[in-house]
């Protein structure tokens, strides 16, 4: 028996050890050499060195990762290099790189027990063509992320794609100066996520089978506030997939059916896009006190809970909020538009900083919410007031802010 | 000066009447493939004994490393000390060598077919006093750091099946251990960390990047140690003989009380990432023995890059209740999504959880 002062709850946890380490995966001699093979290239990596990745399916079972800065990892195509690292036993990711001047090209991470591909602090990042995916598609033990930069400045994230992910399928931490363009992201709890970010541009990308197709987050405590995020061009279509993400992380408060979500961010341009068919809304614009982790404690002093200068305009929408997630949602959208109607394009939680209001009640020019997108229309289901004032609005959001300018990758990532 | 340390271990030593060798420094990108050339451990005679003017040392709080036995040695060049720093670790002379030899009790049947059976231990202060009996003692692996002028070097060496000499292997490796744990047996993929994974947790300056001892620090070494045979502290040895300079006032004693305890634990297994340096800063969890005991110690802190890590749970550590605390929830996983720590552990540290659950069980307020 276990020794007396453990409380019950760590039984089942032992023998779930025991369970999940009955059928360690087979690995022969020439996999676990492959294995060893790569970490030991990893390991001794000089500046200016380039790794390969050889055509083929290899099985990994215990993390990677790279320290050294100045490595290319490259492989033969993200459909022909693939580490697989199915019943991986050891390691919070598939590889874990910290080091700057980092690309990696034309591979493929599948089916890791945690993250994918993680880069965390670092310059001068190039990830292209690179697929993340859990091959068995949306499941609720799946890794949290796929793609996976995180405190990176200057970060050139194109052609990927990513499947799958509980989190994140391509989600952008903590950085600066970064552009995300020409990726896929499908059957992601979220599809690309721009979070305590600022100074990043996300164009030509698909979201498309998630749960949310684009977000751009705020989260409190954290070293860095994100603003500044242009968001473009992109596709973001269908988003209706239920929400596949573990409780308590801040995806998890997505409704199935979001195309593009503000959080608690300033400073986001929404242009050019073409969102449509995703069953809630095809954008929500929300605050910190949307989430639900709130709680009772006073937030921290320099934390901004409220998404406040946001322009969105010239996008392409059709068939969003036919169908959104939850019940209040729902029977809302019923008692409002009916059962045949849909929700605007736009939703907002409704919460605004009191400090920024003008003498109207509205949200001062300079911290508007700006919706100059045709005849879309903004739902306002009044949440600060518990949604006693629901409205639908266009006029008081019909405004225009500065654009923000390109952002221009440093060298060498032209 | 430095003569008064060689009296214990020629007590302890006895009739061995095998010569010591003198310790051999290899410059950073020419370690040698076998342990025994650096000359700071041996195994012959069924011993694991120490050579020349190597020193053993405990700490106060370990790592929990899946209830192995850890001996610790220091190793400096003739006449080189080690300078006292009150918050971190000491800083040591170029040339320092530290080791740190993973070991665990062998059980009765312990040479099974596929997996090596042997003891769990409760506190691994229970490795004693060198040399070890190499008839009672598995050894699995030897990681050595080794100080040079750029900086702290590690290097990974893996004991061989027949226990004479341990292999540098800087791809890590895995070993299949059938734990034995009061009445029960664990399986355990034993895995001795590649090269980067020993900077994954040596590398508490994420943003620098360089190496550093974790363990030998003042809170961590004032305690007494048997070796010494003596109820001194080992700070005022190591002071007397030679091994640390400038000491100022030793912080009082061993953690005591239940919070104290907890948080030299939380310490030594999370804050050389959870710092607001670390690797995990982008967390926002401090888990520094002297951090406030606020949010960003995890109190009502609700997480960021998670995934199923979170348990379904919406805090970190929410006051009075463990089992509603993802911290507790990470620590009672093995799965590599959602254990903490990261690296170092494939079991869970019951006991480990046990003291974190109770101390969050005295907190008091809601979130």
């Amino acid at each position: 028996m276990i020794k007396k002062r453990q409380n019950l709850r760590i039984l089942p946890c032992l023998l779930l050890v025991a369970c999940a380490e009955e059928a360690p995966p087979p690995m022969d001699e020439a996999q676990l050499a492959y294995q060893k093979q790569l970490q030991e290239q990893l390991i001794r990596a000089q500046p200016g060195e380039v790794i390969t990745v050889p055509a083929g399916v290899h099985p990994i079972n215990r993390g990677l990762s790279l320290n050294v800065s100045g490595v290319t990892l490259r492989g033969e195509g993200m459909d022909k290099s693939v580490l697989s690292f199915k019943g991986q036993l050891q390691g919070a990711e598939g590889l874990l790189v910290n080091a700057s001047d980092f690309t990696i090209e034309d591979l493929a991470i599948e089916d890791t027990a945690g993250d994918g591909l993680k880069i965390n602090e670092g310059k001068n990042i190039i990830i292209r063509r690179v697929r993340t995916e859990w091959t068995n598609g949306p499941d609720e033990k799946n890794g949290a992320y796929g793609i996976y930069p995180v405190q990176v400045e200057n970060l050139l994230l194109e052609e990927s794609v990513a499947i799958g992910a509980s989190d994140a399928g391509l989600y952008v931490g903590q950085s600066q100066n970064v552009v995300v363009r020409y990726n896929r992201a499908e059957r992601n709890v979220a599809g690309i996520e721009i979070e305590n970010t600022f100074s990043a541009d996300v164009y030509g990308n698909v979201a498309t089978e998630n749960t949310g197709g684009i977000l751009v987050f705020n989260m409190p405590d954290l070293p860095q506030p994100g603003h500044s995020t242009r968001v473009f061009q992109n596709e973001v279509t269908t988003n209706n997939t239920d929400n596949f993400g573990a409780a308590g992380t801040p995806v998890a408060s997505i409704p199935a059916g979001s195309g593009i979500v503000i959080n608690s961010n300033d400073r986001v341009e929404i242009f050019d896009n073409d969102i449509a068919y995703n069953h809630t809304a095809n954008i929500i614009i929300s605050s910190y006190f949307a989430t639900g982790y709130q709680g009772t404690r006073e937030m921290a002093a320099d934390y901004d809970p409220y998404p406040e200068t946001i322009y969105v305009y010239g996008n392409r929408f059709s068939g969003g909020g036919s169908s959104p997630d939850g019940l209040d949602l729902k029977a809302l959208k019923v008692a409002m538009f009916g059962v045949s109607g849909s929700f605007p394009d736009v939703l907002w939680d409704g919460y605004a900083n009191p400090d920024n209001l003008d003498a109207a009640g509205n949200l001062a020019a300079d911290h508007a919410i700006c919706i100059d997108n045709g005849d879309a229309e903004v739902l306002n289901v009044d949440l600060p007031n518990g949604s006693d004032n629901i409205v639908v609005g266009a006029a008081q959001h019909r405004c225009q802010h500065d654009k923000l300018p390109a952002v221009v990758l440093a060298a060498p990532l032209h | 000066m430095r003569s008064i340390r060689y009296l214990p271990l020629l007590l302890v030593l006895g009739a061995c009447e095998q010569t010591q060798r003198d310790v051999e420094l290899f410059p950073a990108d020419q370690p040698p493939a076998l342990l025994s050339e650096w000359g700071v451990l041996a195994a012959r005679d069924d011993q694991l004994v120490l050579q020349k003017d190597v020193i053993p040392y405990e700490l106060n709080t370990p790592l929990f490393s899946d209830y192995a036995l850890k001996l610790r040695t220091v190793w400096m060049p003739d006449g080189a000390a080690a300078s006292y720093r009150a918050e971190q670790e000491f800083d040591f002379p170029v040339g320092t060598i530290i080791s740190k030899t993973f070991h665990y009790r062998k059980a009765a049947d312990w040479r099974a077919a596929n997996a090596s059976v042997v003891h769990a231990s409760q506190d691994d202060a229970e490795t004693g006093v060198p040399p070890l009996n190499l008839d009672d003692q598995m050894l699995l692996e030897t990681r050595l750091l080794v100080r040079y002028a750029e900086g702290w070097q590690a290097f990974p060496y893996v004991w061989n099946a027949e226990q004479t000499d341990a292999t540098l292997e800087i791809a890590g490796d895995f070993r299949q251990l059938t734990l034995q744990k009061d009445d029960a047996s664990l399986q355990v993929n034993y895995v001795v960390p590649d090269v980067n994974q020993c900077s994954g947790c040596h590398t508490p300056d994420h943003s620098a990047g360089d190496l550093r001892p974790l363990g030998p620090r003042a809170w961590q070494l004032n305690r007494e140690y048997s070796w010494w045979q003596d109820a001194d502290s080992q700070l005022t040895h190591w002071a007397a003989t030679g091994l640390l300079q400038d000491m100022a006032v030793p912080p009082e004693t061993a953690p005591d009380s239940l919070q104290d305890r907890a948080r030299a634990y939380l310490d030594a297994n999370c804050a050389h990432c959870h710092n607001p340096a670390g690797a995990a800063d982008t967390s926002a969890l401090n888990l520094n023995i002297d951090a406030p005991l606020d949010r960003k110690f995890g109190i009502c802190k609700t997480p960021v890059a998670v995934g199923r890590g979170s348990g379904d749970l919406t805090y970190d550590i929410y006051p009075g209740k463990p089992v509603e605390s993802i911290m507790v929830f990470r620590m009672q996983h093995t799965d590599p999504a959602i254990a903490m720590p990261e690296l170092g552990r494939g079991l869970v540290h019951a006991e480990g959880v046990a003291l974190v659950s109770e101390w969050i069980a005295t907190l008091a307020g809601e979130c």
